[in-house]
């Protein structure tokens, strides 16, 4: 009965409490049971059932206002997220500041695998530069662990979740060891041509990686290379990576999968879990706080049963919280005591500190040699094919920022939305009639698109804290932000404009709407990249930081966080698949605690 | 998926709160009338059925009067008429579509509200300046028609006491746009192809690489 009601928790003692069901949570779930430790899942949201809730192959026709994006669906009426976005009724936040540069937005996505089910599935690695980022210029922090130390785990999350790719070996941007990745899609017409005229301007251009089957997984070989000596978990393993298809090259993969061919956590790291036989799973689970004895271990959690309204207690040898950056870092702060009244793990006062998203900033342009192709299928995988690494290494002392971003572009005559048509006017001189339909005929497919998504640096100023006065609906106090990017950033969206716009320009396009050159300006604001890391940083030493190198928090033994709250720096490389690769690692060593008694 | 949607979408709400919203006055001083208020209703929610088919009118009240739904069709035809390609606008649903969009109880469906219907109140009063009181857009010759519309259909050539109408016109034209290419029609129109599983993905065929100079 692996999914269970709060009221069959009294009693009860798990191993592990696992506080979230994403990439952190599902990883954290999937290692420690197929290993025989006993974890129990609370998720803040509903159960979810993408074989049965997902739409595939709907067409913006059969939805409210044609699917377009609606503050109740930010990214469209068919993205996957439920109860999700950057608001969600009865959950308020607080902003210190509200302007664009001075505000930061929180995305939360309250349903089973969390935000898994949305994301982009860009999966890259972190190279070795990326965990030593202050060694090499000054700035933020160093990791405590190498990329030597991730490297093992990061082959592993490749082999288990399926990650197209290439191995490329350019500075920075490591390889995967042999066997882990599956080839990548074939480029677009729009991708050759970025990158033909990107690699005259000496910006490389190589395969994407995304989270997306490109064929079935090698259910034979992988389950042995991932569980040595678990013939039980193999067997498991291989019956979940036979049930996963091969993708259709159709229907957007940010609605989710019913049939499994890209990576949620609801459908590659729960099913082999649940199969275990040793997870259990309730849901509607609003964790609030971590509750401790008279040692100061932590004896499990107190949540409300939001189907109830009732308060709950789970209780467990550990606790791991993976309930995402600030989520984790909330439940933290709102554990006082007198003898945490700070908060719990917080005697470093660095719980909340150093939030960080990503840098971003796009530009679009129109490219005449794309108008009027011959109709073919332009779906693919339904996201990258291809994409640029951050090339300027060497140039880093003369740019003036100190990090790099990659790009992500697309183009394509993909699926006609609520927009295509709109806004034709500069190519046109606002035409109507036949020859509105004759232009349309003409510019649809030939719009390419280019973002950036760059390393931010955390700063003292650019954290969240308990608010004093705000509750959410269930009456538990709520988190305050604050917000501020500094030069290294918004220099680095200027560059990425500039950058983009002679991208297009090689291209013989024109770009739309300008050219920003005030980078304050080009850059998105924060939160709004949804990659945000930090708040409760892993470090050398318990005053500088709230974890060691096991993200074990230094302050509460048994107290571990496996999402992105214990990034020390937040590299250009999107973070969840290093979140995946660091709970897979942090999940080992609780094993080997655990056998050993010691937690 | 990529990011624009998103970002697109928090562009759109920051524009509807920094006052990009008509006023009436930019349109010629019609103010909308008790009966075109907003009913007070909910969106969709936070957790709709994704796999459920739904139709203007299911989800929220609509508005378009008589005069209005008339003056609508004529316009979104004169945007998109039917030729050898593909049917008009108001064949496939678009009028429909229109009055779903501005019946929504979301900021930007609301911002557009006051502009559609701002903007087909307008056509009538400039009808009635330029061919005498009794005449309405609707009932003029096709030639009188687009003469309207050839003073407001481009916003940077509009003569400054069409500027408002012309923004009125350029928004309506994207959403007749966007209702009409999310049809079945529409998409064969432009002729998308796509939506359909395939047991692999070739990439582009030869033809294409070719005609962009890369093969």
């Amino acid at each position: 009965m692996p999914f269970i009601e709060s009221t069959a928790l009294d009693g009860q003692t798990y191993d592990v409490i696992v506080v979230g069901s994403g990439a952190g949570g599902g990883q954290t779930a999937y290692t420690l049971t197929l290993d025989g430790v006993r974890v129990l899942m609370l998720e803040a949201g509903r159960k979810y059932d993408p074989a049965i809730e997902t739409p595939m192959f709907q067409t913006p026709d059969l939805a409210p206002l044609r699917s377009d994006s609606t503050p109740d669906k930010p990214f469209g009426f068919y993205d996957a997220t439920i109860d999700g976005g950057w608001e969600v009724p009865g959950e308020p936040y607080v902003q210190s500041r509200t302007d664009a540069p001075g505000r930061f937005d929180w995305w939360r996505a309250r349903m089973l695998g969390g935000r898994t089910n949305h994301w982009g599935r860009i999966s890259l690695r972190n190279g070795p530069y990326d965990f030593k980022p202050r060694s090499r210029d000054g700035l933020g922090f160093d990791w405590p662990i190498s990329y030597e130390e991730m490297a093992p785990y990061y082959d592993k999350v490749e082999m288990l979740i399926g990650v197209y790719g290439a191995n490329d070996g350019l500075e920075n941007t490591p390889n995967s060891s042999p066997g882990c990745l599956l080839p990548p899609p074939k480029p677009l017409v729009s991708d050759l041509l970025i990158a033909d005229r990107s690699r005259k301007l000496g910006i490389p251009v190589i395969a994407g990686h995304r989270a997306v089957l490109t064929q079935p997984l090698d259910w034979k070989t992988i389950p042995a290379k991932l569980h040595p000596g678990n013939p039980s978990a193999q067997q498991i393993l291989a019956d979940a990576m036979k049930r996963r298809a091969a993708c259709l090259w159709a229907t957007p993969c940010g609605r989710g999968c019913s049939v499994s061919a890209n990576y949620q956590s609801i459908t590659v790291h729960l099913p082999p879990a649940l199969a275990s036989g040793k997870l259990d799973i309730v849901t509607d689970a609003m964790v609030h706080e971590i509750t401790l004895d008279k040692a100061g271990r932590a004896t499990g959690v107190n949540f409300v049963d939001k189907k109830s309204g009732q308060q709950r207690h789970a209780a467990a040898r550990v606790v791991v919280l993976a309930a995402s950056a600030c989520e984790s870092a909330r439940i933290l702060l709102n554990s006082k005591s007198s003898s945490f009244p700070n908060g719990l793990a917080n005697s470093s006062g660095k719980v909340g500190k150093y939030l960080m998203d990503t840098v971003g900033s796009g530009v679009d342009g129109q490219i005449p040699l794309l108008e009027d192709l011959p109709p073919h299928n332009e779906d693919g995988a339904s996201g990258l094919h291809m994409y640029t690494p951050w090339w300027l290494y060497k140039e880093a002392s003369k740019l003036g920022f100190a990090r790099g971003y990659h790009i992500e572009f697309g183009g394509g005559r993909g699926m006609p939305d609520v927009d295509t048509g709109a806004g034709l006017e500069w190519l046109t001189g606002g035409s109507y009639g036949q020859k509105f339909k004759e232009d349309v005929r003409r510019y649809y497919g030939s719009f390419v698109y280019f973002s950036g998504r760059g390393e931010m640096i955390p700063n003292e100023r650019s954290y969240c804290e308990i608010d004093p006065v705000v509750k959410d609906k269930w009456g538990i106090p709520v988190l305050r932000f604050h917000w501020e990017w500094s030069e290294h950033e918004t220099r680095q969206a200027a560059h990425m404009q500039k950058t983009f716009a002679q991208i297009i320009e090689a291209m013989g396009g024109r770009v739309r709407g300008g050219v920003e050159k005030d980078g304050a300006k080009a850059i998105h604001t924060g939160g709004s990249i949804i990659h945000e890391v930090g708040g409760a940083i892993m470090g050398a030493d318990a005053k500088s930081s709230v974890t060691n190198k096991w993200c074990q928090t230094w302050d509460v033994a048994n107290l571990f966080i496996t999402d992105g709250a214990p990034f020390p720096s937040n590299a250009d490389k999107n973070p969840t698949l290093t979140i995946m690769a660091n709970a897979w690692r942090v999940a080992d060593h609780i094993l080997t605690r655990l056998r050993r008694k010691e937690i | 998926m990529d990011r624009r949607t998103t970002i697109k979408w928090m562009l759109a709400v920051a524009a509807a709160t920094q006052g990009i919203k008509l006023p009436a006055r930019a349109l010629g001083g019609a103010s909308v009338g008790a009966s075109d208020a907003v009913t007070v209703t909910h969106g969709y929610g936070t957790d709709p059925k994704l796999t459920q088919t739904y139709k203007p009118g299911d989800l929220w009240p609509l508005t378009f009067n008589s005069q209005q739904r008339s003056t609508a069709k004529v316009l979104c035809d004169l945007i998109i008429p039917a030729d050898a390609s593909s049917p008009s606008a108001s064949d496939v649903g678009v009028v429909d579509f229109l009055d779903e969009w501005i019946s929504a109880p979301y900021e930007q469906q609301r911002s557009d509200r006051t502009v559609v219907l701002e903007g087909l109140a307008w056509l009538d009063r400039e009808v009635a300046k330029r061919h005498g009181a009794g005449k309405s857009f609707i009932t003029l010759s096709h030639a009188k028609q687009t003469a309207i519309c050839d003073d407001i259909c481009f916003v940077d050539k509009a003569q400054p006491t069409f500027v408002g109408a012309a923004k009125f016109f350029a928004r309506y034209r994207d959403l007749t746009a966007g209702g009409f290419y999310t049809t079945p029609q529409g998409r064969k129109d432009v002729r998308y192809v796509g939506n359909v599983p395939l047991p692999r993905f070739d990439g582009p065929p030869l033809e294409v690489l070719k005609k962009v100079g890369l093969a």
